[in-house]
């Protein structure tokens, strides 16, 4: 599993980051920043999953 | 007669945001319009406007800022007379401005508000939370919207400031009488003053006697593009800090408040499962989203087969949206660990809450702090909340028992 996220989109609600902390941070203006390269451990694929049902901007899309 | 005088014919073209009922329990009244022919209703009260109910359309409007324009926000037009004088041009960046102003309005403000920045409230949150709970917890009942939630918000945003913690009671007044008592124009224009006044009190107080790590000072001595930004942008993020700051989140807290003097197992749930947390403040955040904001409409278009005009207001009820059983399983069943939960309590878009993370900071100390000292309560008596509407819904008395 992958993760992208469209900056653009992005407004800071920050439910990503509250879904999936071991994933997503946040920048110094409160939007989101993908903290791992490549791959999503499977540890975490439901929380990331979790993350992108709950983005409210849809910004986040999971390629597996 | 007032407009709240006359009874409702039909919610889908005579609703009444003030109406009585439909203030203390506004669900059942969004859920008949939603499931209508006519998911976008419209009245001629309160000076007239339209109220989307289905999530998908409120959202696109959220998006859709060069059509549904921030010029007012409020539910009802400002009160006349109120642009007198030499402030009175003083709006309440970001959330008044429309880009490409917005970009900068909205960009010098966001730092303060990251999660990272906010943590440091957390502390000085459940002390405060603390003190409020030591003088009424020998009691064994307490207001847990008048003596409790009210008072949190407001502090922390002094706090934030800079501004003399004694100020709370004024501060409190002016707040609702610009955000809850819309219908009286004499209070909510003293409010606007009075607030514009003291900030600019103590804008003049900083040039004399110079401070630090107050975010009126950070604003005095921000500058972009190189120049200090104007003191009509200092004044109207001041006044924000204070209507967008205080009676939202008191307004949730005391929801939150409500709901777990009602559901012992959801007490229990959140007691043996603290991880919970972060979801179940999600889910409370969804179920009693407390903020509807309006939009002006730029020009005449027909909106999902609505005749809008220039000029129009549009009221988004992320109240309503929030609970779409289009969007949202089961919608008005909390569900703490709810999987699916795009809510949009704090909005959608380019004017997404700033403040969303102090918000629910706030949110989660007020009420992880009461739970554990107060771990069983109940209602005092059901029928005597009394709740908040219109702009901003929450009760304002809750008598509890423990
Ligand atoms: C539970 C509490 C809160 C709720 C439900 C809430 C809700 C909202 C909503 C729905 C908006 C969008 C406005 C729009 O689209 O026109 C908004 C904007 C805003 N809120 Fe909050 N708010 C809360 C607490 C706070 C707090 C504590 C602060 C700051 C101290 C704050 C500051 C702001 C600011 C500055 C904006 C304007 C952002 C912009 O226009 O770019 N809010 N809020
Ligand atoms: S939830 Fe979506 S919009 Fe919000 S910070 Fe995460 S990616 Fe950005």
């Amino acid at each position: 599993m992958r993760v992208s996220l469209d900056y653009d989109s992005c407004q800071g609600h920050q439910m990503c980051a509250i879904a999936a902390p071991e994933v997503f941070g946040s920048d110094e203006i409160g939007n989101a920043k993908i903290l791992i390269s490549g791959d999503v451990p499977e540890a975490l694929h439901a929380k990331v999953r979790r993350a992108e049902s709950n983005c409210p901007e849809r910004a986040i899309t999971i390629t597996e | 007669m007032t407009d709240t005088q006359k009874p409702v014919k039909d919610m889908t073209t005579d609703y009444d945001i003030f109406d009585p009922e439909f203030v203390k329990n506004p669900y059942p009244g969004y859920s008949e319009i939603r499931e209508s022919q006519c998911p976008i209703a419209h009245t001629d009260r309160h000076k007239g406007s339209w109220l989307p109910t289905r999530y998908d359309d409120v959202v696109a409007i959220a998006q859709e800022y060069e059509t549904f324009t921030s010029r007012q926000i409020l539910v009802m037009p400002p009160a006349e007379g109120r642009v007198e004088g030499p402030y009175a041009a003083v709006g309440a960046p970001p959330i008044t401005s429309d880009p490409p102003d917005h970009h900068w309005h909205r960009r010098l403000i966001l730092p303060v508000f990251a999660p990272q920045a906010v943590a440091k409230y957390e502390t000085s949150t459940r002390n405060l939370c603390n003190a409020l709970i030591d003088e009424f917890i020998d009691k064994g009942t307490a207001d847990a919207a008048a003596d409790y939630a009210q008072h949190i918000p407001v502090r922390v945003i002094a706090t934030m400031l800079g501004v003399p913690l004694e100020m709370e009671p004024e501060f409190t007044d002016w707040v609702r009488g610009v955000l809850e008592n819309m219908t009286d124009d004499e209070w909510r224009m003293r409010s606007f003053r009075s607030i514009v006044e003291f900030f600019l009190g103590q804008v003049e107080d900083r040039k004399k006697n110079p401070r630090e790590n107050d975010l009126i000072t950070d604003l005095m001595n921000a500058e972009v593009e190189g120049k200090k930004v104007p003191i009509e942008y200092v004044l109207g993020v001041c006044q924000l800090m204070l209507v967008a700051g205080i009676d939202t989140t008191w307004s949730a807290i005391g929801s939150c408040m409500w709901h777990m003097a009602q559901h012992p197992e959801h007490r229990k749930q959140l007691r043996e499962n603290p991880d919970l947390w972060p979801t179940a403040i999600e889910e409370l955040l969804r179920v009693y989203a407390p903020v509807t904001m309006a939009r002006i409409v730029d020009h005449d278009i027909e909106f999902q087969g609505c005749p809008m005009k220039a000029g129009d207001r549009v009221l988004m009820a992320f109240p309503a949206a929030n609970r779409d059983p289009r969007q949202f399983e089961n919608p008005d069943e909390v569900i703490l660990d709810r999987e699916n939960n795009r809510h949009v309590a704090f909005g959608s878009g380019i004017h997404r809450c700033a403040g969303s993370n102090l918000a629910r900071l706030e949110l989660r100390v007020a009420l992880q702090t009461w739970l554990a000292r107060i771990p069983e309560f109940e209602l005092v008596d059901p029928s005597s909340v009394t709740w908040a509407g219109g702009q901003v819904h929450g009760p304002r008395k809750c008598m509890v028992k423990f």
